[in-house]
C-alpha cells in the first residue's frame, strides 16, 4: 500500500475551513473509543467534556479566565511560527513578564493610582520581550537552535521566580511561606462582570490582541514581511527583508504578548506573585496556535476550545472518575488530527494498492 | 464558490455563538436563586439533613497514587466513607494546581452541593477564602494554612515535628557516623520545624550529632530524590530521612543498605530491611469528626494544630532496630502523647550561636509556625 | 566516595546518552523528531508495567523498546507520508506521550518495581577504581556504550550509513539517484523510537524502580540539545551526556556539601550549561555547516 501526496495547484479553501472541524470530529470519535476502553459511558463523558462547561454562566466565565492567557500567548506564537522562528519558550517569557510587571506593587507599594495598572502591563510586556530577546539574539548572532535555547530558558525562568518569591520578594507577613505580598486593588486587573463570574480584563486584552495581530498579519507591510520570510527567506532577501531583524521582531512580539499574559494572570486571576503561576500555559498555547492554524482570529476559537477541555476534564473527574490525564491525551490527539487534516489543504492524498515497483 | 461557503459557515457559527451567549445571560439571571437555597435548606433544617446525604469534597494538590501526602488525605476520605456509609457521599479532584484552577475547582464543588470542602494544600489558602466568601453555607477546611477570613473557614495542621523528634533519637542511637542526611523539599516553616526537631531529638542522645540537608525544591520527584539520597550517602550520612513524598529515597537507601525513615505513609514495602519507622499522617479521625459536626449542625470555625496526643501523627511500626531503641522511641512517644514533653523545650541554641530557648522554656506555637532559622548542629545554610 | 559519585553520574547520563544517540540517527537522516520526551516516557511506563506484572525486568526492557517503536510510527506516518510540519507533530507526540503514559501508569504509581540486575564481569570488576564503574553495571549501561560504537560504525563505515547521511544532506539528490528516502527515514525514526523507549526503560528499571507521572522530567529535551551539542557526531554525544550528568549530580553534591549557594542557582546550572554549550558549538559556523544535515526538518514529497 502506498500513500501518495499530490500537491494541489492552489490551497483548498474548503479544507482550510473544515479541516479543524474534521480534526475535532476525529478527536471526538477517538475520545469515544477511549472512554469505551476505560469502561466509561462515552456519550455522557463527551457531553461532560464539551457541553457541560458551557451550560452555566459562571463556568463560561471560567472558560474566559483559562482561555485568556492561552489566546494571548498563541497569538504571539503565530507570528513567530509564521516567520519560521520556533519559539518554544513562551512559558519562560510569561514568567518574566509577570515578574517585571509585579515589580510595581512589590517594590513601590505606595504607588496606587489609575496609572498603576497600565504601568504594570507595560512592564510586563517589556519584561517578556526582553527575555525573548535572548534566544533571538543567540539565533541571530550565533545560529543557536532557538527551540532548545528558548526551552532551556524556561527552566531558568521558573527557578529564578522560585528564588525571588522565597527570598527577596517574599511577603514578610507571610509566615515564611513563599509568595509576594497580595496586590492592592489598584494593582489588580478588574473583573469584567463581577456578579456573574471571575472573568477579568485579561480576556478582553486577549481578544484585542488577536484582532490587532490578525490585522497586522493580513493587512500591513510588516505582516506581509513576516509571511514572506516564513515561506521563503530567499525571496524575502530579494525584497529587502532582513531575516535576522525578523528573528528579533517576532520573538520580541511573542515575548511581549506572553509577558502581558503573565502579568494579567498574576494581577487578575492570582492576586500575588507566587512560585507557580502557570499550569503550563506557554506549552498549551503552542497547541492553540497550531489548532488555530496560525491565524489569530481562529486562535480565539482554538483557545476557547482548549479551555473547554480543561474544564470538561474536571467535570468528568468529579462525575465519572475519569482521570485528568485524559485531558492531555485529548489535547495531543486533537493536535495530531489537526496536523494530519491540515495537509489535506496542500495535498491530495491518493492511496494506491498496486505494485510497489516505483520506489518512494 | 468554496470561499462563499466558508464565509457563510463562519457567519452562522458566530451568529449562533452570540445568540447562545445572550440566552445564557437571560437564563442565569434566574438561576442564582435556584442554587443557594438547596444548600441553605440543608443547613437550617438538620432533620431534613439526616435524610439527605452529606457531601464531603476534597481537592488534592498531587495524585492520590503518590503514596505520600495526597495518598494519605485520600485515605482520610475513604475513612469517612467507611464510617458513615450511606449517609455520606464523597467526591475529589486530584492534581489541582494552586491558583485559579483551585478556585474554580472549589467553586464547582460548592455549586454541586458539597457541604464541606477539604483543601489539602497550603497554596490553596487565598482561593479557599475567596470561594468561602461566596458560599457562606458551605464549610471549608484548609490544611496547613493560617487565614480564616470568613466564619465558614477552618484551618487544621498536624504536629509532624513530634514524630521527627522521635526519629532523631532513633537516628542518634542507630548511626555509627553520627551524621544523617535530610532530603528537604522547600524552606517553609513546617519543613524547618521538622529539621530542627530531628536534630534536637538526635542531640538529646548524641550532642555531637550532625545533619546534612539537600533541598530538592520539589515535593515529589523520584529521580531527584534518589539522586539526593545517593549524594547524601556518598558524603557520609548513614541515616536518611526525607520531607519529600516519593519512595525513591527509601529504595536507594534499601539498595545501599542504609537505614532510613519513611514519610507521610508507611514505606516498609520499599525498604523492608532498612526502614526504621515512618511518620504517618492519619487524617481519618479529624475528617470523621468534622463531617459528623456538619451532619449534626455543630460545625464551628476552629484552628486545629494537633499531634500525637490527638492521633493525628502516628508512627509506623518500629523495625530494623534493637529492642532497647524501640523501647526508647516508644517511651518518648508516650511522653509526647501525654503532653508531658514538648520537643521544643530549652535549652536550645540557634545555629548562629545565640540562645533561643532557655532551660525549661517551651517554644510558642506562633514562633514555630513561622520558623525560619536552624538550631545548632545543622550543616547547611537555610535558603532565605 | 569519588567512585560512587562517578557511578551515580553514569546512571544519570545513560538515559540521556541512549535517547540522544537514537535522535542523532534520526536527525542525520534529515528528520527532526521533537517527540523524544513522549517516546521516552511511554517506554518508561510500558517497561515498568510489564516488568511488574510479569516479574521479568528483561521482558520489561524489550516491551519498552517495542513501545518506543510503536509510538514513533504515528509521527513517522504523519511527517513522512503526509508531510506535516515536523516541529508541531513532534510536539504533539510529546504531549500525547505524557498524557497516555500518565493514564496507563495510574494504577502503578507508588508500587515498588523490579530492578534490572547488575552484570558483573568476573575479574575486571574487582579492579580498584574503575572496576565497579566500568564492569559491574546494569545491562543498559553496557548497551549504551555498545550503541555508540554501533552507530559510529554504521554511519561512517557502512554503505547504508552513507546512504542515510546522504539523504539527510540532500533528499532531493538522493531521490534522484534512486535511494529509498521515505523508507530509510521510516527506519531511522523507528530506531530513534527504540532508543527513546530503551532510555525510558532505564529510568524505571534502573534509575529508580518505580513509576510516577512525568517521570522523564524533561530528559528528552536535554537529549535533543545533546545532539546539537555533539554536532551530530556519536562520540561527542557520549561526552555531552556525561558532561550533563556531571553537572546534574554535581549540583546536588554541592548542596549537600553546604556550599551555601542558592539551591535554585545550582539547579539551573544544567540548563544554563546547555545554553552556553549550544551557543559555543553553533557559533562556529564552519563546524555547524559541515555537520548539520542540510535537509533537517524539511518535508520531503517525491514528485512522480
Amino acid at each position: 500500500m502506498r500513500v501518495e501526496l499530490i500537491k494541489r495547484p492552489q490551497q483548498s479553501v474548503l479544507f482550510s475551513v473544515i479541516s479543524p472541524f474534521l480534526a475535532l470530529g476525529l478527536t471526538v470519535v477517538f475520545g469515544a473509543l477511549l472512554f469505551i476502553a476505560l469502561g466509561k459511558p462515552p456519550l455522557t463523558a463527551l457531553r461532560l467534556y464539551f457541553v457541560e462547561p458551557l451550560t452555566e454562566l459562571w463556568s463560561v466565565h471560567e472558560l474566559a479566565v483559562k482561555a485568556g492567557p492561552l489566546i494571548l500567548i498563541a497569538v504571539g506564537l503565530s507570528v513567530c511560527y509564521r516567520s519560521n522562528n520556533w519559539n518554544i519558550g513562551a512559558e519562560g517569557q510569561f514568567i518574566f513578564g509577570a515578574i517585571a510587571g509585579s515589580s510595581v506593587p512589590i517594590l513601590l507599594p505606595g504607588f496606587q493610582n489609575f496609572a498603576t495598572m497600565p504601568l504594570m502591563l507595560l512592564l510586563g510586556m517589556a519584561g517578556g520581550a526582553a527575555y525573548a530577546a535572548i534566544p533571538a539574539f543567540l539565533k541571530a548572532r550565533f545560529n543557536a537552535n532557538e527551540i532548545l535555547t528558548s526551552l532551556m530558558l524556561v527552566y531558568v525562568a521558573e527557578l529564578f521566580l522560585d528564588w525571588l518569591v522565597r527570598g527577596i520578594w517574599r511577603d514578610p507577613a507571610g509566615m515564611a511561606f513563599p509568595g509576594s505580598v497580595r496586590f492592592p486593588t489598584a494593582a489588580t486587573l478588574p473583573e469584567l462582570a463581577p456578579t456573574q463570574g471571575n472573568a477579568h480584563f485579561g480576556f478582553l486584552l486577549a481578544l484585542i490582541a488577536a484582532v490587532a495581530v490578525w490585522f497586522f498579519l493580513a493587512r500591513t507591510l510588516k505582516g506581509f514581511e513576516v509571511r514572506v520570510i516564513g515561506l521563503s527567506p530567499r525571496a524575502g532577501r530579494f525584497a529587502g527583508f532582513s531575516t535576522p531583524r525578523m528573528v528579533f521582531f517576532s520573538f520580541m512580539l511573542a515575548g511581549a504578548l506572553a509577558g502581558l499574559a503573565g502579568i494579567s494572570e498574576v494581577s487578575g486571576a492570582i492576586g500575588q506573585l507566587r512560585e507557580v503561576i502557570s499550569p503550563g500555559y506557554g506549552f498549551t498555547a503552542i497547541i492553540v496556535a497550531f489548532l488555530g492554524r496560525l491565524n489569530p482570529l481562529a486562535i480565539i476559537g482554538a483557545g476557547l476550545l482548549l479551555a473547554l477541555t480543561y474544564l470538561g476534564g474536571e467535570a468528568a473527574q468529579i462525575s465519572l472518575g475519569i482521570s485528568d490525564k485524559v485531558v492531555r491525551v485529548f489535547q495531543g490527539t486533537l493536535l495530531f488530527f489537526v496536523l494530519a487534516c491540515d495537509s489535506l489543504i496542500y495535498y491530495r492524498i491518493r492511496v494506491s494498492f498496486g505494485n510497489a515497483a516505483q520506489a518512494a | 464558490m468554496n470561499r462563499i461557503i466558508a464565509i457563510v459557515v463562519g457567519l452562522v457559527v458566530i451568529a449562533g455563538g452570540v445568540y447562545w451567549w445572550w440566552s445564557q445571560s437571560q437564563r442565569t439571571a434566574q438561576a442564582p436563586q435556584a442554587e443557594p437555597p438547596k444548600t441553605e435548606a440543608q443547613q437550617t433544617a438538620p432533620v431534613e439533613q439526616a435524610a439527605a446525604k452529606t457531601k464531603a469534597c476534597f481537592i488534592y494538590v498531587g495524585p492520590i497514587g503518590d503514596f505520600g501526602w495526597s495518598y494519605q488525605h485520600n485515605q482520610g476520605r475513604l475513612a469517612i466513607e467507611k464510617e458513615f456509609g450511606d449517609k455520606v457521599e464523597t467526591a475529589y479532584l486530584e492534581s489541582v494546581p494552586e491558583g485559579p484552577d483551585a478556585e474554580r475547582a472549589m467553586e464547582r464543588f460548592a455549586r454541586e452541593g458539597c457541604n464541606i470542602v477539604f483543601a489539602t494544600s497550603f497554596g490553596y489558602m487565598d482561593q479557599t477564602n475567596a470561594v468561602a466568601g461566596k458560599f457562606p453555607d458551605v464549610k471549608f477546611e484548609h490544611a496547613t494554612g493560617f487565614k480564616r477570613e470568613h466564619a465558614n473557614v477552618s484551618t487544621y495542621n498536624s504536629k509532624f515535628h513530634e514524630g521527627r523528634y522521635v526519629q532523631g533519637q532513633i537516628a542518634a542511637k542507630m548511626s555509627k557516623a553520627g551524621l544523617a542526611g535530610y532530603i528537604a523539599s522547600f524552606p517553609i516553616p513546617e519543613v524547618v520545624m521538622g529539621i530542627n526537631a530531628f536534630v534536637l531529638g538526635a542531640q538529646s542522645i548524641n550532642p555531637d550529632f550532625k545533619l546534612k540537608v539537600v533541598w530538592a525544591n520539589t515535593w515529589f520527584d523520584p529521580g531527584k530524590e534518589a539522586d539526593a539520597a545517593k549524594a547524601l550517602i556518598d558524603q557520609g550520612a548513614d541515616i536518611i530521612t526525607q520531607h519529600t513524598d516519593s519512595t525513591a529515597a527509601m529504595q536507594v537507601a534499601s539498595e545501599r543498605g542504609v537505614l532510613a525513615f519513611g514519610q507521610a505513609s508507611d514505606m516498609i514495602k520499599f525498604g523492608p530491611n532498612t526502614q526504621l519507622t515512618s511518620i504517618i499522617d492519619d487524617w481519618g479521625p479529624y475528617y470523621i469528626e468534622r463531617v459528623r459536626a456538619v451532619m449534626d449542625g455543630t460545625w464551628q470555625q476552629q484552628d486545629v494544630w494537633a499531634g500525637m496526643k490527638e492521633g493525628h501523627v502516628v508512627m509506623a511500626a518500629y523495625s530494623n532496630m534493637p529492642d532497647d531503641v524501640k523501647a526508647l522511641a516508644a517511651e518518648t512517644e508516650g511522653k509526647i502523647k501525654s503532653g508531658a514533653f514538648n520537643p521544643f523545650t530549652g535549652p536550645v541554641m540557634k545555629q548562629d550561636g545565640t540562645e533561643w530557648l532557655k532551660d525549661g522554656e517551651v517554644a510558642g506555637d506562633g514562633v514555630l509556625l513561622g520558623l525560619n532559622f536552624y538550631v545548632q548542629g545543622v550543616d547547611d545554610r537555610l535558603p532565605q | 566516595m569519588l567512585e560512587n559519585i562517578l557511578i551515580t553520574i553514569a546512571t544519570a547520563a545513560t538515559p540521556l546518552l541512549i535517547a540522544a544517540i537514537g535522535e542523532l540517527v534520526v536527525e542525520r537522516s534529515g528528520v527532526l523528531n521533537l517527540g523524544v520526551e513522549g517516546m521516552m516516557i511511554i517506554g518508561a511506563v510500558i517497561a515498568f508495567a510489564v516488568a511488574l506484572t510479569t516479574g521479568s525486568p528483561w521482558l520489561g526492557v524489550l516491551c519498552g523498546i517495542g513501545a518506543g517503536i510503536l509510538f514513533s510510527l504515528p509521527f513517522a506516518f504523519l511527517t513522512l507520508s503526509i508531510a506535516t510540519n515536523q516541529v508541531a507533530t513532534g510536539l504533539s507526540l510529546t504531549l500525547l506521550g505524557i498524557g497516555l503514559s500518565g493514564m496507563i501508569g495510574e494504577s502503578f504509581v507508588g508500587r515498588p518495581g523490579v530492578k534490572l540486575p547488575l552484570i558483573e564481569v568476573p575479574l575486571l570488576s574487582d579492579l580498584p577504581f574503575v572496576g565497579r564503574l566500568l564492569f559491574a553495571q546494569d545491562p543498559i549501561f553496557y548497551l549504551s556504550i555498545g550503541l555508540v560504537a554501533a552507530v559510529l560504525w554504521f554511519l561512517f563505515r557502512t554503505r547504508a550509513g552513507l546512504t542515510l547521511r546522504a539523504i539527510g544532506d540532500s533528499h532531493g539528490s538522493a531521490h534522484a539517484l534512486g535511494v529509498p528516502v521515505i523508507r530509510t527515514r521510516y527506519l531511522a525514526v523507528m530506531f530513534g523510537g527504540a532508543c527513546a523507549g530503551l532510555a525510558g526503560a532505564h529510568l524505571t528499571l534502573v534509575y529508580t524502580s518505580q513509576w510516577i507521572e512525568n517521570m522523564s522530567a524533561g530528559r528528552g529535551w536535554i537529549a535533543l540539545a545533546l545532539v546539537v551539542f555533539a554536532s551530530w557526531r556519536p562520540l561527542r554525544v557520549l561526552a555531552g551526556a556525561y558532561l550533563f550528568g556531571t553537572v546534574s549530580i554535581g549540583q546536588l553534591h554541592a548542596q549537600a556539601f553546604g556550599l551555601g549557594i542558592p539551591a535554585q542557582l545550582l539547579s539551573s546550572l544544567p540548563y544554563l550549561a546547555t545554553v552556553v554549550v549550544l551557543v559555543v558549538i553553533s557559533g562556529n559556523r564552519r563546524l555547524t555547516m559541515v555537520n548539520t544535515p542540510a535537509s533537517l526538518g524539511r518535508a520531503f514529497v517525491p514528485d512522480r
